[in-house]
């Protein structure tokens, strides 16, 4: 499954998901911090549940904790791919 | 003890967004059922909210969150225009000082039905994280103690379809107890669902016709509705040093249970008299003064009956002479939502000098012979007693009103609210 999925694959999702969570399209980067997007830990543990249900990844409360940009999201799902 | 005066009020009814909507409709004879149903049709909470706080409040925090954006502005707290939505740095008091109480009697259905929809056809693992916090019936008041920077006491209250009252009743209390210096206090319900149309259709409580007239001898349940109301509570001499404007005073408050049966009131409307009758002891005046009556109204046999011996009961031979109608004619039945409303309809009415009708009322049951004032609104006649001290004359002096909220469980609550 990890070999057919890309990084822009997730990057789609990731960003897909939080302006369904409310963040402004325009202020979705790579680099943008959850705090500056106004995304929560409710809202990175509404994405933990679409990661699982897309890739079937398990993302764990202390992983995402970690979790401060876009970019990390996306590295951190890649990871676990 | 210190006058605690409302100086906002707010309300997303049946009958439209807006308290002025809702007064000025019911007065006008118009009822917001439609196809045997109280729903807030206009209402959009993208008009009032960003997406973000859309996805974060269930229906009924939503129209709680309207409602007392509604209620601030009016109040003279904040814009109530976009930008500012948090008005913060408008309220007249320290955000430590300003209480929230919000009833509902059920809170967040819709999203508790979704969440075992979600629980079902896909399994535990897709049910939402926001499902908790969207449903708890508290939900409501943390949403606008967040939205409003609101750090005084807050918390919900719940006793079926008497909560907006009993909220409206303890922030008096924690006003009086100075525990507070302002309180924002309503009531909220939205569970127009399937669960809860079949659960009350089940008890034999709901309108088979789907039709409310309180009263009327072919009355057969009450009919469904959704809604909030939200009031802005301070005390009278913080109003006035603020220059605000005042649009009523709540004069007392008075509780009790008939410990009687879960859903049926004692059929000599004892219980409820008693919460009548406190209310008027809280208020420190007799029966006598009262110029109107807000009835819980419901529509349903046995509410109908009781309540009509409950008025007589608390009001002795002057319920015979005074205006008593049911804004439930008009919007249906809001549970949980149903007392703040009232208790907001009950201050424009008075204030406006006008009873307005028991909307569909043709021809009351035998023995229900109180005024109901059915068909149309009228001016409201103010009784010759008036407060006892002379004042009694013309339209110059404050006019008086009970309001009744009754729940599920024997809950009684009763506001005794004037305007000036």
């Amino acid at each position: 499954m990890s070999t057919t999925i890309t990084e822009e694959q997730i990057e789609t999702l990731v960003v897909e998901s939080l302006q369904t969570f409310g963040a402004n399209p325009e202020d979705i980067t790579r680099e943008a911090t959850f705090e500056a997007l106004d995304i929560d830990s409710l809202d990175l543990a509404e994405l933990s549940q679409i990661v699982h249900e897309q890739y079937g990844v398990e993302l764990k409360g202390s992983d995402v904790a970690e979790v401060k940009t876009v970019d990390d999201a996306i590295k951190l799902i890649a990871e676990r791919l | 003890m210190e006058a605690i005066v409302v100086t906002g009020v707010g309300a997303v009814t049946p009958l439209g967004v807006g308290a002025r909507a809702m007064h000025e409709r019911w007065s006008a004879g118009v009822c917001g059922v439609v196809d045997g149903e109280g729903p807030c049709a206009d209402f959009d909470p993208r008009e009032f909210l960003s997406a973000k706080e859309v996805r974060r409040a269930d229906r009924f925090t939503q129209l709680a969150l309207a409602a007392c954006q509604e209620a601030l502005a009016d109040a003279g707290w904040s814009s109530g225009e976009d930008g500012d939505r948090s008005g913060v740095g408008g309220h007249p008091y320290a955000p430590e000082r300003i209480g929230c109480v919000l009833g509902t009697g059920i809170g967040g259905i819709g999203t508790l039905v979704e969440g075992q929809d979600t629980l079902r056809e896909r399994g535990g693992q897709y049910v939402s994280p926001l499902s908790v916090p969207l449903m708890m019936s508290n939900a409501g008041a943390g949403a606008l103690s967040m939205a409003h920077g609101l750090r005084g006491p807050s918390f919900a209250v719940s006793s079926a379809c008497a909560s907006g009252a009993h909220a409206i009743g303890s922030a008096l209390r924690m006003l009086q107890t100075g525990e507070a210096d302002a309180v924002v206090a309503g009531g909220s319900e939205a569970g127009l669902t399937p669960l809860a149309r079949a659960a009350f259709s089940a008890l034999d409580a709901l309108s088979k016709e789907g039709i409310s007239r309180p009263f009327d001898a072919r009355r057969d349940g009450f009919v469904m509705g959704e809604g909030a109301a939200v009031l802005v509570l301070e005390r009278a001499d913080a109003a006035q040093a603020r220059g605000a404007r005042v649009l009523g005073v709540i004069r007392g408050y008075g509780a009790s249970s008939d410990a009687y049966h879960l859903t049926a009131p004692r059929d000599d409307g004892a219980g409820q008299a008693a919460a009548m009758t406190a209310a008027l002891a809280d208020a420190g005046i007799g029966p006598e003064q009262i110029d109107y009556v807000n009835a819980h109204g419901t529509s349903t046999p046995l509410n109908d009956r009781a309540e009509t011996a409950a008025i007589k009961l608390a009001l002795g031979e002057h319920a015979k002479r005074i205006p008593v109608s049911s804004t439930k004619s008009a919007i249906g039945h809001l549970l949980g939502a149903a007392g703040a409303v009232e208790a907001v309809a009950t201050l424009l009415a008075l204030r406006d000098r006008v009873a307005p009708p028991t909307i569909g009322l043709t021809e009351p049951e035998a023995g229900l012979d109180l005024d109901y004032v059915p068909g149309s609104a009228r001016p409201l006649a103010l009784n010759g007693n008036g407060n006892g001290d002379g004042s009694a004359h013309g339209q110059d002096r404050p006019v008086l009103a009970l309001s009744n909220s009754f729940g599920f469980g024997g809950h009684n609550a009763v506001l005794c609210l004037e305007a000036p």
